[in-house]
């Protein structure tokens, strides 16, 4: 069923009786010629433009709870492609162009909103590092802009302005940027997936893989075995546990982030607004409610919920900027477990298993590359070569040193 | 989360910075070991989801260096043991 406004008006004038399931739930087939697990954001967004883009047919998506349960339903919406370095740009900023054509693409309001994000600059410094960021981005075909003092306070006249030790003097701004509604986005991808013939298989937990001679046969699920030709995993979160059983240790630790969402508000943020130097962004639901986060908890953890004191920091970081919400009431916290990989960026790449591709490593920064990392995971499933936008996201990386450091700060994992 | 330290009793984990995998514990030779050998140790992890020894120092404390065992699923916390004491039981500080 395609979605309309005619359609909307045609339902609306009939009882609603026309509304279907979306997807299909069937039983696993003996073996496929593909089969990607995990069904969250990347996972279906893979499947959906094997069959689409790719032309490949025989796909399974098997998920060990429901579409869309783990992190595209747990992060913070926003999308932006403002980074620095040559590995990432150009694969960010694919991903934001990909964003731009989304619901068009897969027929499926997605509420893709270009609100604008701005990078808060505190010092000359800071600006100096806005300023270049900037250059690249659009020297990659990006859009940024370097925005006064006055400009920001235009836009946000009741920011803390002169705050004794971050005192704000400007921002980097990316118009294109803003917000998803991040749950259609899993639904739209999975939608999309189904009408073309893809198993989306549900209730189905991977528990072993079948290797010989080197070579993926198929995988053991709590469902039964299921044979396949290629396997990719995009399982972010728990990439270690799975890739486990294919005898892999990978450069990656799990961290759990949390996020928070304020009582509803009436109109407040328009766009997203970053303020690095107090570990805390924030933006504006179309509820009203103000969604915002700040740093991981700094532990290894599978919890999905953090702790108090990254509560508190995090609640700090917002009054240092907006003392205007020091009486907003705090609705919602959640936790999501992050794959944090050892320079800050992902991997999307072969494995020494001939047959098993792996997606992960995306830090917290994996909801806005998911159209980009299911595409060039696609085209690497589909070709067994890196899409152009993702050559830099591979293993070996770091034995060849030639980690993308994006925050400059060498090889640890609490970077993003 | 509350780290009982083996001498200070117990003490919030915000007083602690965290470091990792206890396993960085056994950094391999200098002279002996490859490249290889060096590349697993820095940046490949088991990263497991259950039981996972890891070091913790006491930065606004008294600058230990712990080893804590604990649960990555609960954040249970089994065990904490001075750093120095592993490190000496595996025969690597004298």
């Amino acid at each position: 069923m395609r979605y309309s406004g005619f359609r909307v008006i045609a339902e609306a004038l009939t009882g609603h009786k026309g509304w279907k399931p979306v997807w299909r739930d069937p039983a696993p087939q003996p073996d496929y010629d593909y089969i990607i697990i995990g069904g969250g954001g990347h996972g279906l967004a893979t499947a959906y433009y094997l069959a689409k883009e790719f032309g490949q047919a025989r796909i399974a998506v098997l998920e060990k709870g429901y579409l869309g349960g783990g992190n595209v339903g747990r992060n913070t919406t926003i999308i932006r492609s403002n980074y620095l370095l040559d590995g990432n740009e150009p694969f960010y900023e694919f991903s934001l162009k990909l964003w731009e054509g989304l619901e068009q693409d897969f027929n499926y309001n997605a509420m893709v909103s270009q609100r604008g994000i701005i990078n808060l600059i505190h010092t000359d410094a800071q600006r100096d590092a806005a300023t270049r960021r900037g250059n690249a981005m659009i020297l990659h075909g990006a859009d940024a802009e370097l925005l006064t003092r006055e400009q920001v306070r235009a836009m946000y006249p009741w920011l803390n302005f002169d705050n004794a030790r971050f005192p704000i003097k400007g921002a980097l701004m990316q118009r294109r940027g803003g917000t998803v509604r991040h749950d259609a986005v899993a639904w739209g991808y999975a939608r999309g997936a189904d009408m073309r013939g893809v198993d989306l298989i549900q209730n189905c937990e991977v528990t072993g893989m079948r290797i010989e001679g080197g070579r993926i046969r198929g995988v053991e699920t709590s469902r039964g075995y299921i044979g396949a030709k290629k396997v990719g995993v995009a399982v972010a979160g728990s990439s270690s546990k799975v890739m486990a059983h294919a005898g892999m240790r990978l450069p990656i630790e799990s961290h759990v982030l949390q996020a928070f969402v304020s009582e509803g508000l009436k109109p407040l943020i328009d766009g997203v607004m970053t303020f690095g130097a107090g570990h805390f962004y924030v933006s504006q639901s179309d509820k009203g409610g103000l969604v915002f986060g700040g740093d991981i908890d700094g532990y290894n953890s599978y919890a999905q919920r953090g702790n108090l004191p990254v509560i508190e920091d995090v609640a700090e970081g917002g009054m240092a900027l907006m003392p205007a919400i020091g009486r907003v009431r705090l609705l919602r916290t959640w936790g999501g477990i992050m794959d944090m990989s050892m320079d800050g960026s992902p991997i999307i790449d072969k494995t020494p298993v001939e047959g098993l591709y792996f997606n992960g490593g995306w830090c917290y920064g994996g909801f806005k590359a998911t159209p980009a990392s299911g595409w060039c995971f696609a085209h690497l499933l589909a070709n067994d070569r890196s899409h152009e936008t993702a050559k830099a996201y591979r293993f070996d990386r770091f034995l060849k040193g030639l980690m993308i450091d994006e925050k400059g700060q060498g090889a640890t994992p609490n970077l993003h | 989360m509350i780290i009982h330290h083996p001498i200070l009793g117990p003490r919030d984990a915000q007083e602690f910075v965290y470091l990792g995998d206890a396993s960085l514990i056994n950094r391999p030779d200098g002279m002996t070991a490859g490249v290889e050998a060096f590349h697993d140790y820095a940046y490949n992890r088991d990263n497991p989801a259950g039981d996972h020894r890891e070091l913790w120092y006491h930065e606004q404390g008294d600058r230990s260096w712990l080893v804590v065992t604990r649960n990555t699923v609960t954040h249970e916390i089994i065990k904490v043991e001075l750093a120095r004491d592993v490190a000496r039981a595996q025969g690597r500080s004298k």
